[in-house]
């Protein structure tokens, strides 16, 4: 196994760890210093006190990410079990052992440093990374699960342990109804933080994992306002409440989460107006994205609103912008602190949630409000989750169907907010708090650790039996997938997304008013750029840039001649038993880059086969391109790019240009080249003025890898609208090149209403970023896709480039080829 | 060309189409839409560069060829019908329009014997009913990776072509095709309320054979969906 081989540096971190676990006992006990009378001058002095608390925080951290380390050196082990529950573990055995050295529980989660500082970061990076375009499609249902589904949770959950307390079970207890209402206002929340967890092990459907989502991120508002409707009923008394507290209470729903969501915009306003002009600060840029983003938060925190809506809503709206404002690295840093953040946070949650709850004073145990809860929440949220599906399976297209049921229902985890919110309660009011902080803490545990380690294999279970136990036969293979790809191709053409009016209207908005306002002019004009459709493209420079490709072997195409690592496995001398251990391994060693099919694998071990046929089997079952819905790649909290997906859409994009650029050169050659030179001549007249003009800044990817088509798409960007028209006889000519212009909008105005312009969607990602690398035409359905995006697609071409158009593309100094043009970089003018 | 202004009338022959098709007024309504901007230059058909545009075809490995079956017998343009009727290969069957269908009528355009006819001359190029096992060898050029040699390929085609052919020839007759046990889906042109009320959502469903195409933490779809046979 790979942990086996290289066990030395294993046992180094595992020495490190356990070092670190102990010094934190060890600082506990090192509170009190000895002050004794200090004889003369002290060389050296040991001054603990002075760094406690930043010692002891960093240490924390420090213990939880080699646990993170530890924890992967074992695939075997974090296939299985989800790392949440692996961090619970490792807190409670940490707990464990301060409890052992201390005798008293001194670390634990408190509610401050987790609404302060552990929970903003995770909430921000999943609404800043948020597909939007799903998010608002599919807005109707998470809004269903996230209010609805909420309150009926907390109410049947709340008033059927009442119920039960009345009963008598659960013997005395000094609880009334709000309590328990309130109980269950805190314990019917959907987490996001766990449901992310486990939901990147488990991969579903591109609907249900935003539905599931999203429902955990929008729930927050009823959560709040239940949570302190409640705690001030609780504190009034019950007798005290009147209708009106009631009424105020709803009413204070809708404003806790449209005040929240309000925050949220505008600061993503103020965030993305600042980053317009942050382009001589740019070191400091990714700073911004954050510090704004916090302050959403806590404004409406202050404000008494829901400031988890804030935070996401600041995240979903200022995306665009701020990717199209700052420069490439800063998008990069970003990026990636928002991960480190992210993904340290709910490590460290988890890894707290472990040791709070190694504390014996807050321990009591009544079973039948222990178990009853556990019961209550697992069995409201499935009946919930099934009457609110079949309700929107009477309005939605895409149906919810019974294992997307299962999924959401069992998914359905509780995690750290409620406890968070367990821990706030006053304990002078509610006089069980105790007993309601072992129970989340029990629920919390279960949820987290049984259900995230089962989920995998039920979805697995499920999965298998509703295929087919037949082994498939090439032949269906083969046109099995070529089927898939048809249908994403029809789906494409017969327009996915097709024409929602709310969108259209929003990007209509969108473009006129607040991208003028806050997208940076150069962004602004690149993208206008993309607008102006050109038909032409000069054909020399085409027909050279291929020629040159081809000849410097860097179209991706062209096969390497060497076939060694073709398959991981070494087929050359097969037998039955050779192949099954090849096969095994194969499945331990790269689970992620082959695709696994585990029901023929399997068939193939069980009957003799001829080797050749696993061959064959095996090769097209590794390398048949995938279609589009298998590969998308959605949200993942500790995972950036997805760089497979990319290759395959390299390759095939490559093939298709080749043959679309052939097709191209033996229609044209035969006709009107005397058209085009004029045509070329007018193109570089225009490429002078156009120099001066302000260009996209940075966007294109630190490693240049799809230059080449950029520079076609300036040569088409140069071509005048109004020679369109007449240039259409020879449209069919022009079908080569012309899709490499892949513009959106119609030449002769900015844009005619109702056309889809897919640049305009609020959730497009107009920046190539470098890491989120979802290629433009599978960004969810647009029609068409705006060009610049193109880049990101063509690897290495090429740099002489002296016989094209000289245009400058970036002022980022980093793109080598710009430095292969006439070298003079005008610098970017200052336009703003 | 909002939500505003748009009758069924504006469509060419619509009825015809409609009846020929199977489309309802509505999603015949969106795709008359999507027709028309698709056509950017508003020339009333579309051409092969209006296809071209479409992004996401140009990274599917069938995107040209499926483009090519627009454009039958050589013809440079497609005008709304000639769009509709190929779409129509993959409207849902409706269950109750596959029990009581006129057995004297012509096949709907999205029975099962017409989506196969459809993906059998994608392979099918030069038009002579049967695949041949050089047509077989480029379709999987295009549909496989580049790091496959071309002796792979060429064995698999083979074996390909002798898993399907019965007779012997060589070559995959449309019967020999049709005999294959694949799982078809189909496109789900609906309107819908999630959004807006005038919006048209395709959706393809996938058969089972997708769930064989992912392994255990494989990434895409976990579960199939219903397949359509």
């Amino acid at each position: 196994m790979s942990g086996r081989g290289g066990c030395g540096p294993c046992w180094g971190l595992l020495l490190a760890l356990v070092l670190a676990l102990g010094a934190l006992p060890w600082t506990q006990g090192a509170e009190q210093e000895h002050h004794d009378e200090i004889q003369g001058f002290q060389i050296v002095t040991f001054k603990w006190h002075h760094v406690q608390d930043p010692y002891i925080i960093a240490l924390w951290v420090l213990v939880a990410s080699l646990a993170k380390i530890v924890f992967h050196l074992s695939h075997k082990v974090t296939s299985v079990v989800p790392e949440s529950a692996l961090l619970i573990v490792l807190g409670l055995v940490l707990g464990g052992i301060v409890l052992a050295a201390d005798h008293i529980a001194s670390f634990t989660l408190t509610p401050t440093v987790f609404f302060f500082y552990l929970l903003p970061p995770i909430v921000l990076d999943a609404g800043y990374f948020m597909p939007n375009r799903l998010f608002f499609s599919n807005l109707g249902s998470i809004l269903l699960y996230a209010v609805v589904g909420t309150v009926w949770n907390a109410a049947t959950t709340g008033l059927s342990l009442y119920g039960v307390f009345l009963s008598g079970i659960m013997g005395e207890l000094k609880i009334g109804l709000l309590d328990f209402l309130l109980f269950g206002s805190l314990i019917a929340a959907v987490d996001p933080v766990a449901v992310l967890a486990v939901f990147e092990e488990v991969h579903v459907n591109e609907v249900l994992f935003i539905i599931v989502f999203g429902e955990s991120l929008l729930n927050d508002a009823v959560t709040v306002v239940l949570y302190n409707v409640f705690q001030s009923f609780v504190t009034l008394g019950g007798d005290k409440v009147t209708g009106v507290d009631c009424v105020k209470g709803i009413v204070s729903f809708f404003v806790v989460s449209l005040g929240g969501t309000l925050v949220g915009v505008v600061f993503a306003f103020l965030l993305s107006l600042v980053t317009r002009f942050t382009k001589h600060v740019r070191v400091i840029e990714p700073g911004f994205v954050f510090i704004i983003s916090y302050l959403s938060y806590l404004t409406s925190e202050m404000l008494s609103l829901s400031s988890i809506l804030a935070i996401t809503f600041c995240g979903i709206c200022c995306q665009k912008y701020v990717k199209a404002n700052i420069s490439e690295q800063s998008a990069t840093t970003v990026r990636y602190t928002m991960k480190m953040l992210a993904s340290g946070a709910e490590t460290i949650i988890f890894m707290f949630l472990g040791i709070s709850a190694v504390d014996p004073l807050i321990w009591t145990w009544n079973t039948a409000f222990v178990l009853l809860t556990l019961l209550f929440v697992s069995v409201f949220r499935a009946i919930g989750v099934v009457l609110q599906t079949w309700l929107l399976n009477r309005y939605r297209m895409v149906q919810l169907e019974l294992i997307d049921q299962v999924v959401m229902s069992y998914g359905g985890l509780r995690g750290a907010v409620a406890f968070a919110l367990v821990a706030l309660l006053d304990g002078n009011k509610v006089k069980e708090k105790n007993l309601f902080v072992s129970t989340t803490i029990i629920v919390v545990f279960f949820t987290v650790i049984f259900q995230g380690l089962t989920i995998k294999p039920l979805v697995q279970w499920l999965k298998v039996k509703r295929s087919e136990h037949r082994e498939p036969k090439l032949n269906e293979k083969l046109h099995g997938r070529a089927f898939d790809h048809i249908l994403s191709a029809i789906e494409d053409i017969s327009g996915q997304i097709g024409h929602n009016y709310l969108r259209d209207k929003w990007a209509n908005f969108d473009r006129r008013f607040l991208s003028k306002l806050l997208m940076r002019q150069s962004a602004q004009k690149s993208r206008d750029r993309i607008l102006n459709v050109f038909h032409e493209l000069n054909l020399k420079d085409a027909i050279s840039y291929v020629t040159e490709g081809e000849r410097r072997g860097s179209l991706a195409f062209i096969r390497s001649p060497s076939t060694d690592n073709m398959v991981n496995v070494d087929f050359s001398t097969p037998r039955p038993s050779t192949v099954e251990a090849s096969v095994s391994y194969l499945l331990r060693e790269s689970a992620s880059a082959v695709c696994l099919d585990m029901q023929s694998l399997e068939q193939r071990r069980r009957s003799v086969r001829d080797a050749e046929d696993v061959i064959t089997h095996h090769t097209l079952q590794q390398y048949l391109y995938k279609p589009r819905q298998e590969y998308k790649h959605l949200y993942s909290r500790h995972v950036l790019s997805p760089s497979e997906d990319e290759k395959q859409d390299k390759e095939i994009f490559h093939r298709t240009m080749r043959k679309r650029l052939e097709s191209f050169k033996s229609a044209k050659l035969g006709l009107g080249q005397s058209k085009k030179a004029t045509k070329h001549k007018r193109e570089r007249e225009r490429a002078q003025k156009r120099r001066n003009s302000s260009v996209p800044n940075g966007k294109l990817p630190l490693d240049s890898p799809a230059y080449g088509l950029t520079l076609k798409e300036r040569e088409l960007e140069l071509s005048d609208p109004e020679e369109a028209p007449d240039y259409y006889e020879a449209e069919k000519m022009s079908g080569g090149i012309e899709f490499l212009a892949s513009v959106t909008k119609d030449t002769t105005s900015d844009s005619p209403a109702g056309i889809d312009n897919p640049v305009f969607s609020p959730d497009e990602d107009l920046a190539p970023s470098l890491l989120a690398r979802v290629p433009p035409w599978l960004s969810p359905g647009e029609a068409v896709v705006p060009s610049q995006r193109a880049r990101v697609q063509i690897p290495y071409s090429p740099g002489n480039f002296r016989r094209l158009a000289p245009f400058r593309l970036s002022n980022k100094s980093v793109d080598s080829f710009l430095l292969a043009e006439d070298g003079a970089e005008h610098p970017e003018s200052t336009h703003m | 060309m909002g939500s505003s202004g748009s009758h069924a009338t504006v469509i060419p022959d619509g009825d015809s189409i409609r009846r020929e098709t199977g489309f309802s007024q509505a999603s015949l309504l969106r795709l008359y839409h999507r027709f028309r901007a698709l056509d950017r230059n508003k020339k009333g058909y579309l051409s092969r560069m209006d296809l071209q545009q479409i992004g996401a075809l140009a990274v599917n490995p069938l995107g040209d060829r499926i483009i090519d079956s627009f454009f039958p017998d050589g013809s440079q343009r497609v005008d709304f019908s000639g769009f509709v009727r190929v779409l129509a290969h993959f409207r849902p069957v409706d269950e109750e329009e596959a029990g009581i269908r006129d057995p004297k009528q012509p096949e709907p355009l999205n029975s099962r014997m017409n989506k196969l006819r459809f993906a059998f001359q994608l392979y099918d190029l030069d038009r002579d009913g049967k695949i041949s096992r050089h047509e077989m060898l480029q379709v999987l050029r295009l549909m496989v990776g580049v790091q496959v040699t071309e002796e792979q390929l060429e064995s698999i085609a083979d074996r390909t072509v002798q898993e399907a052919d019965e007779d012997g020839d060589g070559a995959v007759s449309f019967l020999e095709f049709t005999k294959v046990r694949m799982p078809l889906g189909t496109l789900r042109v609906q309107t819908g309320w999630e959004g807006s009320g005038n919006q048209v959502q395709c959706r393809a469903e996938r058969g089972a054979l997708r769930e064989w195409g992912e392994g255990l933490w494989g990434r895409g779809r976990a579960w199939g969906r219903k397949s359509e046979v």
